[in-house]
């Protein structure tokens, strides 16, 4: 039922509301009451000089009565069901709900957000309980630390002599367990505390991670310039934990490896010759293609005025660096599509796969991906290399000569209403096209 | 009676603690205090029973027992396992290591003197 059908709805509800008899309303706006009767249950058009009349007898804006939910509400309302299938809501009435009581929707609405994040934040600090290398190793160290103090303690509390020098050694260890268990756990309520801060807004280190290059637009300057490091981290890591510190001291030891082996003054020009293409570039300028992959993501506006976006994922899979853009959003939780050639890159490695991709429901042509998968690390004996994966995403290039269907992907599955897909991971709260 | 324990713990104040309070029961104490090499230091000392921490620098103690369990000439030797996790999934792994028994820091000197007792051969 299309949303501007509901405005005999919508005026039902207000006449009940205020407690006017549909003869009272039907009189005062000048029809008869079966006329109203078919208008109230949306069986009949109305508008024009009809609806301002009984706009003026309800004393509302007559665009309440006519304009329905916004789709965001409907939107949300749809996932809320889809999130709870045993409750049965009847999806097929969801505009006439919101239209009929938008407050409630609202509330609704938000209490599933909410819901949502607050959910995120539960998984977010299962995982940290679980999995926080950091965490764990401050724990370990605390209870070995008390360990040894007990143990000491208990040994001088003990009843009889015990020998001066014994006394004095563990006299001695008790201070020293105990300088060092204030400082752990001094530690270990900093990085709490810290986490804790970040939690809510952003959940896990790599998020924070990304929304500090998102906010720097993936470009420093200082690294550009051959400044230390440090000055970067100084600057991008002012407010993020310590676990996200040091992943952000991780990439930004990356970037200035490849500013150094690639730096603008020779890239710019060449990107201005050959496009942003990273085979062509990897191939004149002698450098990987992965490495001009990440060197194009970090290019400012005045160099690529059509940026370009970059996934790299590890081999489980897990993106470690997300740049999106517009025409192809990455997602911020969980998993990606798996149909990313990102994914299959990892099953042909060193091979870059270039292709046309269009996001499922998205208007169009589509983009341009080149994907690397590369081994981490160098050889070793009898140790199987690891690799990284590399996903360019970059504007459909102008030169194509035979025009290729782009392959369909998604952004990852709950958003993605692809019908039988093989790579689904779950259901989608999206009803299925076609 | 008292016989031979070797102390294998990476943390050289627990060491002495326990050092000190097996001692003074007259057992004889060595200590060591790498994974890496505790299987060959194990052989070498052939003790009556082995105290062993999970979380070594260069080795974790399960595997280090995973090994002496494989070796006839350690399969049955009686090893006290520490761990500062006390969770039910660790004592399952210390089971199938093959601990004979798995004490969880922060224990007591009489806990670990009584562990040593019962394990001990007659």
């Amino acid at each position: 039922m299309a949303r501007d059908t509901l405005t005999g709805s919508r005026i039902r509800e207000r006449r009940v509301a205020q407690g006017i008899k549909q003869a009272e309303l039907a009189r005062r706006a000048g029809i008869s009451a079966s006329y109203l009767n078919l208008i109230e249950h949306n069986r009949r058009r109305i508008g024009g000089k009809l609806l301002l009349d009984i706009a003026e007898v309800l004393s509302v804006e007559p665009a309440l009565l006519t304009e329905g939910a916004g789709a965001a509400l409907i939107a949300s309302l749809r996932e809320a069901a889809s999130d709870m299938p045993q409750a049965s809501a009847e999806l097929d009435r969801v505009d006439e709900f919101a239209g009929r009581f938008p407050g409630w929707a609202e509330l609704l609405s938000t209490c599933r957000q909410r819901i949502t994040a607050l959910e995120r934040n539960v998984e977010t600090l299962t995982d940290r309980m679980t999995h926080d290398p950091h965490l764990a190793a401050s724990l370990h160290e605390m209870l070995t630390t008390v360990t040894a103090i007990r143990s000491a303690a208990s040994i001088l509390a003990e009843p009889g002599e015990i020998d001066p020098d014994w006394q004095a050694r563990f006299h001695r260890n008790i201070y020293e367990d105990s300088a060092r268990l204030a400082e752990t756990s001094r530690g270990l309520v900093t990085y709490l505390e810290a986490d804790d801060e970040t939690a809510t807004e952003t959940g896990a280190p790599q998020e924070e991670v990304d929304a500090v290059l998102e906010a720097a637009g993936h470009h420093v300057p200082e690294l550009e310039r051959g400044e230390p490091e440090s000055e970067a981290l100084k600057r991008l890591g002012q407010s993020i934990s310590a676990p996200a510190k040091e992943l952000l001291q991780n990439w930004l030891s990356r970037y200035a490896r490849d500013a150094l082996a690639l730096p603008m003054s020779a890239l710019v020009p060449l990107i201005a010759e050959f496009g942003p293409d990273p085979a062509a570039l990897s191939q004149t300028t002698g450098a990987g293609p992965a490495q001009v992959m990440r060197r194009l993501a970090a290019m400012p506006p005045d160099v690529l005025p059509d940026p370009v976006g970059l996934a790299i994922c590890d081999a489980s899979g897990v993106l470690s660096y997300r740049k999106p853009l517009p025409d192809f959003p990455m997602p911020r939780f969980g998993a990606a599509c798996p149909l990313w050639p990102l994914y299959r890159a990892l099953n042909r490695p060193m091979v870059i796969l270039s292709l046309p991709v269009v996001q499922q429901g998205r208007a169009g042509d589509g983009v341009w991906v080149d994907a690397l998968a590369m081994p981490v690390g160098g050889v070793a004996v009898n140790s199987d290399p690891i690799f990284e994966a590399h996903m360019l995403v970059r504007p459909m290039p102008r030169d194509i000569d035979a025009i290729t269907q782009p392959d369909e992907v998604g952004v990852s599955c709950r958003v993605c209403a692809k019908p039988n897909c093989i790579g689904r991971r779950e259901p989608s709260i999206l009803a299925p096209i076609g | 009676m008292a016989g031979h324990v070797l102390v294998i713990e990476d943390e050289p104040n627990i060491i002495e603690a326990i050092k000190f309070i097996l001692s003074r029961e007259g057992w004889n104490v060595a200590t060591h205090s790498n994974g890496e090499d505790a299987v060959d230091v194990v052989r070498a000392k052939s003790p009556d029973v082995l105290i062993l921490d999970v979380m070594l620098p260069g080795r974790s103690g399960y595997d280090i027992l995973r090994e002496l369990r494989g070796d006839a000439a350690t399969e049955n030797l009686p090893v006290l396992m520490l761990t500062a996790r006390g969770q039910s999934k660790d004592r399952e792994m210390a089971e199938r290591a093959g601990a004979s028994r798995f004490m969880t820091k922060p224990f007591s000197n009489a806990e670990v003197l009584e562990a040593v007792r019962a394990l001990a051969p007659v």
